[in-house]
């Protein structure tokens, strides 16, 4: 995986809250054997009239829209089933960061392994993201720093062994695989 | 003397390959690793690109149930699965499995069925393992005291590899649920009621352990029921101690331990429970005599109310506005009384056989109303050929219901059983998400015995008024 430091880029905002799975990819796109090309299903039911034409109402339709790398989105977002085509659907059409005051556990950890990054802020700086769309934010991996346009900056937790191997395009399964002995004491003690 | 543990902690601890430290995650073994066509087939290509096998086929199942049709002729072959791509994802998982080893219940074979009703009834859940599968109701298998999560595909593909995954720790919550469920009241409506009182994201980041009177009077398939939705309180994985229930219904089944060795795991399942005095990181008390049966009234399951109540009015919440457009309600709406197009009865949540019997109790004798469409179906195969023993398909045929083969079907509508545009169903399903049963579709949750209340009435029905 290619490393990812920063991503700096205006922002897109759909401020409901509980934006499940099923909204971000339906189900009816899973019968899909590869992670490609889900990027034109992205929040299909929202952005899609039923003749399939675009809607145009539908924020991520609009001019403003094109180009914006972060998502603003309400409480709770990614909740719902552990579908990974949820993380791929949102990277293929070129967002790189997801920005709410909570995000759910297996939504965050699919991101996480994919170069999405999942940004838990609190509810001052999300009220004003979500007052603020198409505002240029920037974030900082390295030193887990969102900063605004106004200036301020603002600290993000996000777990440091999943940014350590995010800031050295480090691949998991890697890691994983260097601990085969480990694995394999734990077999032999446990069948 | 050792500090009192959690039955979380007891079953985590056991599984650690590797303990977590501040810089690195723990390495966790994982006993048993379910999995099916839809989220698999990326996984089984990075092993492929990679060079890998699948490191032990002994502890993988694979079955197929999210897009595989219903219908007897599709499952049986004498017509052509009518979604082709969920026809090439079948083929895709029958190659996969044949390729790496693994056991594969597929298409026609007589114990196939949704992945968390087979593994309980094969006995290949039990008591202190580590289970996972490439879904979020994986916390099903918790009620018989196994820590079990849902996963993404690319940790489907590093337990393949390893039989391990890199987990940071989660937190405890207690659900003490005390008091006695009244007649008609059944473990669906606890579920419900437990996530309308903590929220759809009040367990994110915590493992739930239901606890108290209530719950151990609960049978197997309830206590399922119960675990299934964890997850829609945001819990990656909801457990139950074992017990005596647990252990009469492993007893004999295939996958179960058997002669001494049945007797030293039961043994050793008896130490598992949550120690006396050990701490948990958040609670809540629920009363049991106090719930009532529940039912959906917006898109997530959250948005939960007795049967006899009416939607709150909550005007200026732009979310809660939009969930009611589009469920086409209002503020202030009595629920009891309200429309009804199609009715499901099945999943993951409400598909075994005691489920089963609870709508056969209600459509007894009683014919499904005009214009209602009921499509009943069984959690697994085994399920399917009990039910038509016990007599239940012969009440549900007769009552008029459509009685169909085994999968996830209209809880997800990837197979093509959906609910169209605008439409209510009233679905014993685990989502009320938009446009999950189909694009547009309404979905309210609810129990069997008020979804087959409901589909007799052809309106929204209080149970306990037919029972």
């Amino acid at each position: 995986m290619e490393p990812i430091l920063r991503v700096h880029s205006k922002t897109v905002v759909i401020a409901s809250s509980n934006i499940d799975t099923d909204q971000i990819i339906p189900a009816r796109f899973l019968t899909t054997t590869t992670k490609d090309g889900l990027g034109k299903q992205l929040f299909a039911d929202w952005r899609y009239r039923a003749d399939g034409s675009p809607n145009p109402d539908f924020v991520l339709n609009r001019a403003e829209s094109q180009n914006a790398q972060v998502l603003v989105a309400g409480r709770n977002f990614g909740c719902g089933s552990s579908r990974e085509h949820a993380p791929w659907a949102l990277l293929d059409h070129g967002f790189r960061a997801v920005i709410s005051t909570e995000i759910a556990d297996i939504f965050r950890g699919n991101s996480l392994k994919n170069g999405l990054l999942p940004i838990v802020v609190d509810e001052d700086t999300s009220r004003w993201l979500l007052e603020h769309p198409g505002a240029v934010v920037d974030i900082d991996l390295e030193n887990a720093r969102l900063t605004l346009p106004t200036g301020t900056a603002h600290s993000f937790p996000i777990e440091g062994f999943a940014r350590h191997c995010l800031l050295n395009g480090i691949d998991e399964l890697g890691y994983l695989r260097s601990h085969l002995k480990d694995i394999e004491r734990y077999e032999a003690a446990h069948g | 003397m050792t500090a009192a543990r959690t039955l979380f902690d007891k079953v985590w601890t056991a599984h650690e390959v590797v303990p977590e430290t501040a810089d690195t995650p723990a390495i966790l073994y994982i006993d048993l690793h379910l999995t099916h066509e839809v989220t698999s087939p990326q996984a089984f290509s990075t092993l492929k690109a990679l060079g890998l096998p699948v490191r032990r086929p002994d502890r993988t199942l694979a079955t197929m149930d999210h897009s595989t049709p219903t219908s007897t002729e599709q499952v049986f072959g004498t017509v052509p699965i009518k979604v082709d791509a969920a026809a090439k994802q079948v083929r895709q998982l029958e190659q996969n499995a044949a390729d790496f080893g693994v056991e594969l219940f597929g298409m026609r074979d007589a114990r196939r069925g949704i992945v968390h009703v087979i593994s309980p009834e094969l006995g290949a859940t039990q008591p202190g393992m580590t289970i996972v599968c490439g879904d979020s109701h994986t916390s099903t298998h918790g009620a018989f005291g196994a820590l079990a999560f849902g996963i993404g595909s690319t940790e489907v593909g590093h337990v393949f590899a390893t039989q391990t995954l890199l987990q940071r720790k989660p937190k405890t919550f207690a659900v003490n649920v005390d008091g006695q469920l009244r007649p008609g009241v059944t473990a669906k409506d606890l579920i419900l009621s437990i996530i309308g009182k903590i929220g759809v994201s009040g367990g994110t980041g915590h493992v739930l352990e239901y606890r108290g009177a209530a719950i151990r009077a609960l049978s197997m398939d309830e206590r399922m029921t119960v675990c299934n939705m964890s997850i829609e309180a945001g819990a990656r994985a909801g457990m139950i101690a074992p017990d005596e229930t647990t252990f009469a219904y492993l007893e004999g089944r295939p996958r179960a331990p058997q002669g001494k060795d049945w007797d030293s795991a039961v043994a050793r399942w008896r130490a598992l429970g949550t120690d006396p005095g050990a701490k948990f990181d958040a609670s809540v008390d629920i009363d049991a005599s106090l719930i009532e049966p529940m039912i959906t009234y917006g898109t997530n399951p959250g948005m939960v109310l007795p049967i006899g109540g009416a939607i709150p009015d909550k005007g200026g919440d732009e979310a809660f506005r939009k969930a009611l457009d589009y469920m086409g309600f209002h503020g202030g709406d009595a629920m009891i009384g309200k429309k009804v197009d199609v009715v499901f009865i099945g999943s993951c949540t409400n598909g075994r056989l005691e489920d089963l019997e609870a709508a056969a109790t209600i459509l007894k004798g009683r014919k499904v109303a005009p214009g209602v469409r009921l499509l009943i179906v069984p959690g697994s195969q085994q399920i399917k050929r009990q039910a038509e023993a016990a007599g239940y398909a012969d009440i549900f045929k007769a009552a008029g219901a459509d009685w169909r083969e085994s999968g996830c079907s209209m809880c997800l509508g990837m197979n093509g059983d959906t609910v169209a545009a605008g439409q209510y169903s009233i679905s014993t399903s685990n989502r009320n998400f938009e446009g999950r049963q189909g694009v547009g579709a309404r979905t309210l949750l609810v129990s069997p015995l008020t979804a087959a209340a409901s589909a007799v009435k052809g309106l929204i029905t209080d149970p306990r008024e037919m029972l």
